[in-house]
């Protein structure tokens, strides 16, 4: 049985160990300090916090500036607003410019639930990586989350974080290595490797174990970073297994599952079926109704499996 | 230095600006040079005579700050820098070429020294600026920061949110400036998208305003010094400008917005800026 702890809370962690060991760093907040867990931050360190209101361009141009004198910003607002309101600013403010402000998009994917559309963020993770750079990471549970977020301060440049509202198996250990750019082995497997990020990996793990059941090998990769991603992994997976399945919550168009077959397209061409939301707005649900009705569970990434073993 | 020399000085360095504006615009065949005209005597100000800054160290810590907010006016600040000394005069001949330090708008990326960040779409320097100044507070750094953006950019939201923090904030360490020539691409201000009264809206969102003619080099210095002793509150500066201010068959013209000069052109232009 795993641990339940939303990712959102290991920014939150992530954000304090960073206030502690590096006086540079400073959080921004557009009015959501507690759903983005910045509030952790904000109560030890209250004098490196600023509220910017409900103002994200201002926010982003802010944390910009701040960056120039040598803090480190975090901002902390939800991914639709820190990815798709700002995406000018984010994109000539911060990239442009290789400002050293990381992001944190929050409620990301459509297991933010109940808010419905307008608040759930299925395009974030393809408006940033299509920036020159801009990382991008989705991390997995809430460990890998902190861990990402510590991370990201040693990063030198423009740093996203997505990362979500519910509270998700913790499937990672401490002991895990986080490496920016590395992907990660979860399960070893010959017949398919499926690749995800986020709360898919363990969607990918459960699918992984029925698949054994009908027989079938399945290898699982938790490809943390979308960019800049691990190009050898995917490489290395089409090339041993031969047949690939991506899985996000998230729009399937130009999102993590383009970018592997952005990938395996150039290096090693293979039967590539994507797991991942079909071109269409959230809407008002529970989490997992919601996973359900888009298509996001591990039954999914089964049938996505069947169906890319035919054509291999 | 008496007032009188220092009022002279600068006046004979924005004629010389102009002129560099002029033939650097002319040379790339492209830009900005309505907007950089009627910015000149402002930056040329803050270059020479406000600022705290030092051509051969552009990091130094305790720099004053420039944000050239309106972008696209980059030309006048290209002169100025090459003018302090930050590189050869020679490189305005470079603006807008491939492979230049002077892009198009300008660019951190390019190399080029004084450029604090790169800006060009506009509404963006403000909160920029804001970060610096809440940044240098955070240190303890006694260095101001000065932000100048245009009257069609503040129809840009983005400026009102950054203002509205720069107040919250309290950020007397900042200065804006608005490069009020008064026309915007599409037409007069007034006619297209009207941001007056202008001084008033600032004050409503808590910023001490300062009216001037933004070519009195008197009355400009003075605003910027009485921006120095306001405590407690961010100040701007509303500089009644006149776009393409120095040149005759450009001055207040629509059409001068994005257009450079032709060679012909600006051997008439140059002409009158030598003899004014």
């Amino acid at each position: 049985m795993f641990e339940m702890k939303s990712t959102r809370d290991g920014y939150g962690e992530g954000l304090v160990a960073l206030g502690e060991k590096n006086s540079q760093v400073v959080v921004l907040s557009a009015d959501l300090t507690d759903s983005t867990r910045a509030s952790m931050f904000k109560e030890r360190f209250p004098e490196r916090f600023f509220t910017m209101g409900v103002a994200e361009a201002d926010m982003i141009g802010t944390a910009g500036g701040l960056s120039l004198v040598g803090k480190i910003p975090f901002c902390c607002t939800f991914g639709v607003f820190a990815s798709g309101r700002v995406w000018d600013q984010v994109r000539v403010t911060i990239c442009y410019s290789n400002l050293n402000v990381k992001i944190g998009g929050s409620h990301g994917g459509i297991t933010v639930g109940e808010d419905g559309a307008s608040h759930q963020s299925l395009e974030d993770i393809t408006l940033m990586r299509v920036l020159p750079n801009m990382r991008v990471v989705v991390p997995c549970d809430a460990i890998e989350t902190r861990k990402a977020t510590i991370n990201a301060a040693e990063v030198v440049g423009p740093v996203y974080i997505r990362f979500g509202r519910p509270s998700i198996p913790t499937i990672t250990k401490e002991d895990t290595p986080f490496i920016l750019g590395k992907a990660i082995s979860m399960r070893e497997g010959k017949d398919v490797a499926i690749l995800a990020c986020g709360i898919m990996v363990y969607e990918a793990l459960e699918a992984a174990n029925d698949l054994d059941k009908k027989g079938i090998s399945a290898r699982v990769i938790n490809v943390h970073t979308v960019k800049p991603i691990d190009e050898e992994k995917i490489f290395e997976a089409a090339r041993e297994t031969g047949a690939i399945v991506t899985a996000e919550e998230h729009q399937l168009c130009g999102g993590f599952g383009s970018a592997v077959a952005e990938v395996v397209g150039k290096e090693f061409p293979v039967p590539v079926e994507m797991v991942g939301i079909k071109d269409r707005f959230g809407e008002s649900g529970s989490p997992q109704e919601l996973m359900q009705d888009f298509g996001l569970t591990r039954f999914d990434i089964v049938r996505a499996v069947e169906r890319v073993l035919k054509r291999k | 230095m008496k007032r009188s020399e220092e009022i002279e000085r600068l006046e004979r360095m924005a004629r010389e600006v102009r002129k560099d504006i002029i033939e650097m615009l002319a040379e790339a065949g492209s830009g900005h040079s309505g907007g950089s005209l009627s910015a000149c005597d402002i930056v040329v100000a803050l270059y020479f005579s406000v600022m705290r800054h030092e051509a051969q160290n552009p990091q130094w810590i305790e720099r004053d700050r420039f944000i050239l907010s309106k972008g696209h006016s980059c030309p006048a600040m290209y002169a100025c820098l090459a003018r302090a000394g930050y590189f050869p005069l020679e490189e305005l001949k470079t603006l807008r070429k491939f492979g230049s330090r002077l892009q198009g708008h300008p660019s951190k990326a390019n190399g080029l020294p004084g450029i604090e960040v790169s800006t060009g779409s506009l509404g963006q320097g403000l909160s920029i600026a804001n970060g610096v100044a809440l940044g240098l507070r955070l240190d303890r750094i006694g260095a101001r920061v000065y932000c100048l953006m245009g009257d069609g950019e503040i129809d840009e939201g983005q400026i009102w949110e950054a203002a509205m923090a720069a107040s919250h904030y309290h950020l007397d360490n900042l200065c804006g400036i608005v490069d009020n020539n008064g026309l915007q691409i599409d037409g007069p201000i007034d006619e297209i998208m009207s941001p007056n009264p202008i001084a008033e809206k600032w004050k409503a969102f808590g910023w001490n305003t300062i009216k001037i003619d933004g070519h009195n080099m008197e009355e400009i210095l003075e605003a910027f010094a009485e921006a120095k002793r306001i405590k407690g509150k961010p100040t701007v500066i509303i500089a009644k400008t006149i776009k393409g201010k120095g040149v005759s068959f450009m001055e207040n013209v629509v059409d001068w917005h994005g257009k450079a000069p032709s060679k012909e052109q600006a051997k008439v232009a140059l002409k009158e800026l030598e003899s004014s």
